[in-house]
């Protein structure tokens, strides 16, 4: 009898606590940086696609959700041809993101990507690019890895030798 | 066998193996990068180190390198001793400190060899924070992409190139931490081998050019065991797919047949599946629009052939299954070979000689191991490549027979073996009319006219025994060198006896098969070895059927009006003034084909076959072994093996024996049922509905990815996985995980072990057969009935104004299909016609000035290439290049000195 009456009294007092529902939409939520939501493809801070289609997200993603080509420019620089992820599949583990090497795919805090059909719900490159870094900044892939692409050859990338002579004997 | 106790456990190992190799047979994970399983050990990287103690009292024990020591008996390692562990992570961290960090935009990345050493040593994170090393790259021709920064200086690139396969054009060049692998200068690789680079390195510095193209990591391929189509050895391939086009074509191991390797032609030859030229839809030209339905178009070739008299001309490109149905369909009588005449007789000639001749004919593998050879007019380089890189290695036997065992070196001591072989060879003869790249490796060649080498053959034949006919009035020089070769193959162990169908010279087939038989009757292991012209040649002479001829002259005779051609450009078989003549007085022709050529454009009802990465079949090498390949993906559009169109042509014709023909397995059982030397063909695979644990065969890998994505922008809503009716491999990553059959083993790959080196995984014993034995079912072994041939020709007479044309082969530029790959255009000769120099300064040409002449009414115009080892009164043509019309050789062609062309009917070349 008594437990029954103090939790009717506990439950009579939240009517007087602070409001945690938001009356969403007219109210948005505030969610951390790092909350796992729509995935976007970013680029690097000159503004070319970080994205250099090594797969590794595709791979990663359990549901197998990720499939894209590879493809280069006329400088050697790789890009995916098509990049598709069918988000009416996708579980939003961010394991891609972990996945990357190039901090090109990353998952946002967006969440508002209902849709009446579903085949809407399958973005494209055009629907994943977007304009700046995202997440992380200043990172640029090809700064590091060896490959000569437009822009930058070899031996001009972050600590790195110039090319070697292989006509010298000096050591 | 030696016990040898590893971490204290003793095993039972092979002695007189090295350490590495008995280790990765016990299924150690021990990792290496310089030792590779064909060219053996040199012990340069230090990457396969592990303890070896002296006694069990010894707990201290030493580092060595497992390649480079030998099993002893009692022998006590330790690979799990935290000494050796560390040994092993720091020389992988040495050799990763200027590798760069490429792996994401690398194509090796995911069957790299580096990457899964790194992971099996635990180098998980880099230590090193300096600069980096860098390279400026080479052009290396169509086929290979060069970045050197990934370097890792472990010398099997040279090592192959060099020593294995005799290329000259790559080498290591500078000094000290500057070592760069490539050529002297930019320039396309020379070696008709250097595709093999791609699997060779442990890691990107060479990749494969065209699977750059449309690259695709492996683990994202789906594959299947395939059988090269692109000459006549069927070296083993696994071909891989994705997003409905072929990606690559890798090796894929067969102890009997390629090993480790792979030719060019055969590697990249793959692409005219992707090219533009392929025939997807059935066209039916008497209406409107001509592209169809699948049944309108089999209803209307149904209703043609029922009311003509049909003809069928099969193809030595298609597969057995394919000119088997064409066969059942038209009936026996009215079955013909699509081959030249010439290529039909020689084929049937060399069936013969293989069938009841008295050598046996060896594998590959087993012509590696052949102390003396004699070629016979093959240009093997050109013909049938991978033969000459065995050929190659053959030579080699000899000298380490005697002096590398007597010296008490290990053959695996492959630096050891090198220096003290040094350039000894062992006796290779070569008889040919031009030079071969096998030249420099032989003790001696002869140039003269293909009936001028039957008379050394014949002439070495008697020499040997006297049973075999002598031949008149031949020179004392070439008595002295039939001699000195007849003494080579008899001092030798395994002699072998080369020669095949590309000369066009029977004679030369006959001297061969003499020889052969003359070695045997001697008691001695002798093989013998026939090129014959394409992938299933042997097949369709095993199968039977009328010369291309007589289907000629069925039709211009009114006995034939309709005609069924498969997989056959006719303009590559008979001149192109034959076969216009042919197909115009048929009233009805039925084409099945992958790709447009001349013949389809001519074709009444055209029905679109699958090339072999969409169709199911087996064919028949030049050793006589069948060997299956398998469909790789499915096919969205209308596309379907050739017998699988024939087959329904039948039922819907109601022919009483197609009808009951459902699937591939059908098919083959009829054929094993009619043809008694043919039965071996059922086990050249597991049927069907083989399953393992009641699983099918996955062609994809486990890590297989985008399923839900690849198709999601068609449709959203995943369609149900394609079944296949016609083997036991499943088209998805659904299936047996484990180690499949031999014969079906659609990639290597093993747990830690990503790249193709998976492969010692899946071997008895390294370098050896694969566990179950190798693929392939050989259907012939020769009965001894063959008695000596007669048949010495006389010697070769020019003629005034006419030259003998000897038909000339090339790697790239001979094959019908490998030529429509884009990669391989690049490599094809330009049109010529190489005369003698002697003949040549008589005639008043110089090299490039045009040769006008003409065979059997076709007129040609090619400029001119001097040799001084064609024969005078000779020529040499190419044979099926694009550009030069097809003409029968060898044959007379007679010298247009002035031709008058403007009066002349108009051929391009």
């Amino acid at each position: 009898m008594f437990s029954l009456l103090r939790s009717m009294w506990l439950t009579f007092l939240h009517a007087f606590h602070k409001r945690e529902t938001i009356l969403y939409p007219e109210q948005k939520p505030i969610l951390p940086t790092r909350w796992r939501g729509r995935i976007v493809l970013s680029r690097d801070p000159d503004g070319g696609e970080r994205c250099v289609a090594c797969n590794l997200c595709a791979a990663a993603c359990p549901v197998d959700c990720i499939s894209l080509q590879a493809t280069e420019d006329p400088t050697g620089r790789r890009y995916p041809e098509f990049f598709r992820i069918n988000f009416s599949r996708c579980i939003f583990c961010g394991y891609c993101e972990d996945a990357c090497p190039t901090y090109a795919i990353q998952l946002i805090p967006d969440f508002e990507m209902g849709e009446y059909n579903r085949q809407n719900l399958v973005y494209e490159k055009k629907d994943l690019l977007i304009d700046g870094q995202g997440k992380y900044h200043g990172y640029n892939y090809y700064k590091v890895a060896g490959m000569a692409i437009g822009g930058k050859d070899k031996g001009e990338a972050e600590n790195e030798m110039p090319p070697v002579d292989t006509k010298s004997l000096l050591p | 066998m030696a016990t040898i106790y590893i971490d204290n456990k003793p095993y039972e190992v092979k002695a007189g193996k090295n350490l590495l190799e008995a280790c990765l047979n016990l299924g150690k994970d021990l990792p290496y990068f310089c030792w590779h399983p064909a060219m053996g050990s040199v012990g340069a990287c230090r990457q396969c180190a592990v303890k070896v103690y002296k006694d069990e009292n010894d707990t201290k024990g030493k580092l060595f390198m497992s390649c480079m020591e030998q099993v002893r008996d009692g022998m006590r390692v330790s690979i799990e001793d935290l000494e050796a562990k560390e040994f092993r992570a720091h020389i992988i961290g040495w050799l990763m400190t200027n590798h760069p960090h490429d792996c994401a935009v690398c194509d090796e990345g995911g069957s790299c060899h580096l990457q899964d050493m790194t992971v099996i040593t635990g180098h998980n994170y880099r230590q090193y924070s300096f600069q980096k090393r860098t390279y400026r790259n080479q052009y290396l021709g169509p086929f290979l992409n060069h970045e050197m920064n990934r370097c890792i200086q472990c010398y099997r690139c040279v090592r192959y190139y060099k020593d294995y396969a005799g290329g000259k054009d790559l080498d290591v060049f500078a000094a000290h931490n500057h070592l760069y692998f490539g050529r002297a200068e930019d320039g396309v690789l020379e070696s008709e081998f250097s595709g093999n680079l791609a699997e060779v390195c442990p890691t990107g510095v060479f990749t494969d050019k065209t699977l750059k193209q449309h690259y695709t990591r492996k683990w994202d391929l789906t594959s299947a065991p395939s059988v090269c189509h692109h000459c006549s050895l069927g070296c083993n391939t696994i071909a891989g797919e994705r997003y409905g086009t072929l990606r690559n074509i890798t090796n894929r191991y067969n102890g009997e047949v390629n090993g480790y390797f792979l030719c060019d032609r055969g590697r990249f030859g793959y692409e005219f599946v992707n090219s533009a030229g392929r025939v997807r839809k059935p066209l039916v030209r008497s209406q409107l629009p001509e592209a169809t339905d699948k049944y309108t178009a089999l209803k209307t070739a149904a209703s043609v052939i029922k009311v003509g008299r049909t003809i069928g001309i099969g193809s030595p490109r298609a597969s057995l299954e394919s000119n088997f149905v064409l066969k059942k369909l038209v009936g026996e009588d009215n079955f013909h070979h699509g081959v030249s005449d010439v290529d039909h007789d020689l084929v049937e000639m060399a069936l013969h000689i293989l069938r009841e001749g008295s050598a046996r004919t060896p594998t590959l593998q087993e012509v590696e191991k052949a102390d003396a050879v004699f070629i016979l007019g093959e240009d093997l380089t050109n013909t049938a490549p991978m033969l000459a890189l065995a050929v190659r290695q053959s030579v080699r036997q000899q000298p380490m027979l005697e002096t590398v065992s007597k010296a008490n070196i290990p053959l695996w001591q492959d630096a050891a073996v090198r220096g003290l072989v040094q350039t000894d060879k062992g006796p290779l003869f070569i008889a040919h009319y031009i030079p071969t790249n096998l030249d420099e490796l032989a003790t001696h060649t002869f140039f003269d006219s293909p009936d001028a080498i039957a008379r050394l053959g014949f002439a070495v034949a008697n020499l040997i025994d006297a049973g075999s006919p002598e031949v008149r009035g031949i020179s004392e020089e070439e008595q002295a060198l039939a001699q000195q070769i007849a003494d080579a193959l008899m001092k030798a162990n395994n002699p072998l006896i080369i020669s095949g169908t590309s000369s066009g010279n029977e004679r030369v087939l006959k001297a061969a098969a003499n020889i052969a038989h003359a070695l045997v009757a001697k008691e001695k292991a002798a093989g013998i070895s026939l090129v014959v012209p394409e992938c299933n040649s042997l097949g369709l002479a095993m199968l039977g059927g009328h010369k291309l001829e007589s289907a000629f002259e069925a039709v211009l005779n009114g006995y034939a009006d309709t005609v069924i051609i498969l997989e056959n450009d006719l303009y590559r078989r008979a001149s192109a003034a034959t076969v216009d003549q042919f197909l115009e007085g048929c009233k009805q022709v039925i084409v099945l084909d992958s790709l447009h050529n001349p013949t389809t454009e001519k074709a009444g009802i055209l029905l679109p076959a699958a090339p072999f990465s969409e169709a199911d079949g087996t064919l028949i090498n030049n050793e006589g072994r069948a060997q299956r390949f398998f469909q790789v993906h499915p096919v969205q559009q209308e596309i379907q093996e050739s017998w699988h169109w024939l087959a329904e042509m039948g039922t819907i014709m109601a022919d009483q024996e197609i009808s009951d023909w459902h699937d591939y397995d059908d098919v083959v059982k009829a054929i094993s049922k009619e043809y008694t030397a043919l039965e071996g063909i059922r086990k050249t695979a597991p049927p069907s509905d083989f399953r393992i644990a009641g699983q099918r065969i996955a062609r994809a890998p486990h890590r297989f990815s985008g399923r839900t994505a690849m198709n999601a922008g068609l449709n959203v809503s995943e369609p149900k996985p394609a079944e296949d009716p016609d083997s036991p491999l499943s088209y998805t990553m659904e299936g047996y995980r484990g180690q499949p059959p031999s014969s079906v083993i659609p990639f290597f790959w093993s747990p830690g072990w990503n790249s193709n080196q998976a492969s010692n995984k899946y071997q008895e014993e390294i370098g050896g057969h694969l566990k179950g034995g190798d693929p392939g079912v050989r259907l012939i072994a020769p009965d001894g009935t063959l008695p000596f041939s007669e048949a010495v020709p006389q010697k070769f007479i020019p003629l005034e104004g006419h030259l003998y044309m000897l038909p000339l082969h090339h790697t790239f530029g001979s094959e019908e299909l490998s030529n429509q790959s884009a990669s391989i255009m690049e490599r094809i000769p330009e049109p010529y016609v190489k005369i003698n120099a002697a003949d040549a300064i008589r005639m008043k040409l110089d090299e490039g000035q045009h040769l006008s002449f003409s065979i059997e009414g076709q007129i040609y115009q090619l400029p001119v290439k001097l040799s001084q080892t064609i024969p005078s009164g000779t020529a040499g043509m190419p044979n099926g290049l694009p550009g030069v019309p097809f003409a029968e050789l060898p044959a007379w062609a007679i010298l247009n000195r002035d031709i008058k062309w403007k009066q002349q009917p108009q051929t391009t070349f």
